[in-house]
């Protein structure tokens, strides 16, 4: 779905996982850019109909691209910049709290 | 919004009218949720109702409101108040039922019981003795309550923190979303026949020879009978047809974090989730005028009572925060004025015009149009604060 603009230039990358997977990245690229890298088009489910959702503004604002990172929930992939090893996984739901 | 200076919002240029579109029965100024319940009622009263509203500009405390149908501590001393309330909170079902078939958009009312916490044992005494006085100034009308120790209030909120001593609850207390109120009721209000003016905030009141004129940039509406229901605004415009409301508005400051699945099964008085997860916290009391900036130093403080009372909230995140105005009474409670001096003008305040939306919507109509005022708002009208 989507493809990866050529670079005039070898970059410095980065390894993350997205759902377990390998993907290595350009450094400085954000979660979300891994996510759409990985072919994953949902990074979450809604808390109340379930309805998928996926990276979308790529600014900050609408809130649709919403994974755990590192285990931490509710993150905005595209205001996460990527480092070697950062685990991104789909978060299913509203986040449960408390255990 | 604003984009180089300039308001976003739509404002359409005046534009030519017929005639009838400037004449009503009665024209209610201001579409916050106290004039449109009141217009929406009057449409049963008055085939041509008109609604002047000045728009999301206004110091509209129904936007910044916490959506609570409350009756717990509403009305101490005041027991017509209370009565009035709880005449609302037994209308709200009903209320909310008929928005939806009318014009299907749900208002999220909720009524399963509401909590006031208590972090010691001196404000559980306290809000026990308040709770009892409750009882007995209701009469034959009953008024149950529970006053819960901490093991027994986590049998309906397992998450309240080891700082919580014990809460009271109400079964008549719950929650509304307020938004989706005001566009349920501004939408049946267009529904029912009733003629919705927004950008239409209105400048002056005159009155001459038993019709009100109603100036604003669009131009001049006349009726016979004029409601100034437009919150904080209120005073200046009921002034001009001879009635003195006096109102204080007060910032309240409320916190909105992420969404969380769902854990708060009730609401409490100054925080409660919402059918979408949100936890909303808030209940600051700031007496700042008309200045509805955000302050962090109380943001700080409702965040920090928010994690004592429920601990797991520790880690998640606020992503919002805003303040509004209520529109306060001296005593805190509504005024419903009826002009002496120019006859057909009325002006309405009060501070909780979520809880009684359902109480304007029904009981105000037939006393506007001209029928004698109701009993239950006898002791509301602004003649209490009369010096004799």
């Amino acid at each position: 779905m989507f493809r990866r603009l050529e670079t005039a230039s070898p970059v410095e990358t980065v390894t993350v996982t997205v759902g377990g997977k390998p993907v290595t990245l350009p450094r400085g690229e954000t979660a979300a850019a891994a996510l759409v890298a990985a072919g994953e088009a949902t990074g979450r489910t809604t808390p109340i109909t379930g309805a998928p959702r996926g990276p979308y503004c790529m600014m900050g604002v609408c809130f649709d691209c919403l994974v755990m990172i590192d285990g931490a929930p509710n993150r905005q992939a595209c205001m996460t910049e990527i480092r070697d090893g950062m685990r991104i996984e789909r978060q299913v739901g509203a986040r449960r709290i408390g255990g | 919004m604003l984009f180089n200076g300039c308001a976003l919002a739509y404002s359409p240029p005046p534009r030519m009218t017929d005639i009838r579109d400037r004449q009503a029965d009665i024209i209610v100024v201001g579409g916050g949720l106290v004039g449109s319940a009141i217009a929406y009622g009057l449409t049963r009263h008055a085939s041509r109702v008109m609604l002047l509203d000045e728009g999301d500009r206004a110091f509209r405390a129904t936007r910044g409101n916490f959506g609570l149908v409350w009756v717990q501590s509403k009305g101490d001393g005041a027991p017509h108040y209370t009565h009035w309330t709880r005449n609302s909170q037994e209308r709200w079902a009903d209320f909310a039922a008929e928005l939806k078939a009318r014009t299907g958009v749900d208002t999220h009312h909720e009524n399963n019981g509401g909590l006031t916490l208590c972090l010691s044992e001196s404000e559980f005494l306290d809000r026990r003795s308040l709770m009892e006085r409750h009882r007995r100034d209701a009469g034959n009308r009953g008024f149950e309550y529970k006053m819960l120790r901490l093991q027994e209030l986590r049998e309906l909120v397992p998450e309240a923190g080891d700082s919580v001593y014990g809460a009271s609850f109400t079964p008549y207390d719950g929650t509304a979303n307020p938004l989706f109120t005001l566009r349920a009721v501004h939408q049946g209000f267009d529904k029912l026949g009733g003629v919705y003016r927004p950008d239409h905030a209105v400048a002056s009141i005159a009155h001459r020879d038993g019709i009100f004129r109603v100036e604003t940039r669009h131009g001049t509406y006349e009726a016979p009978r004029v409601v100034i229901a437009a919150g904080n605004m209120t005073p200046g415009l009921a002034r001009q047809v001879g009635m003195e409301i006096p109102l204080n508005p007060q910032r309240g400051e409320i916190l909105v974090t992420e969404r969380v699945a769902p854990f708060m099964r009730l609401p409490t008085q100054n925080m409660r989730q919402t059918v979408e997860g949100s936890i909303i916290m808030g209940d600051s009391k700031e007496d700042v005028g008309f200045d509805t900036s955000t302050d962090t130093s109380v943001i700080s403080d409702i965040a920090a009572r928010a994690v004592t009372a429920f601990p797991i909230l520790r880690d998640v995140p606020v992503v919002r925060a805003w303040a509004a105005l209520r529109v306060l009474s001296p005593d805190g409670l509504p005024i419903y004025a009826a002009s002496e001096e120019c006859p057909g003008a009325f002006a309405t305040i009060c501070h909780s015009g979520v809880t009684l939306a359902a109480a304007h919507a029904n009981e105000l109509g037939g006393w506007l149009m001209g029928a004698d005022r109701p009993e239950a708002i006898a002791k509301l009208g602004p003649e209490r604060f009369h010096v004799s």
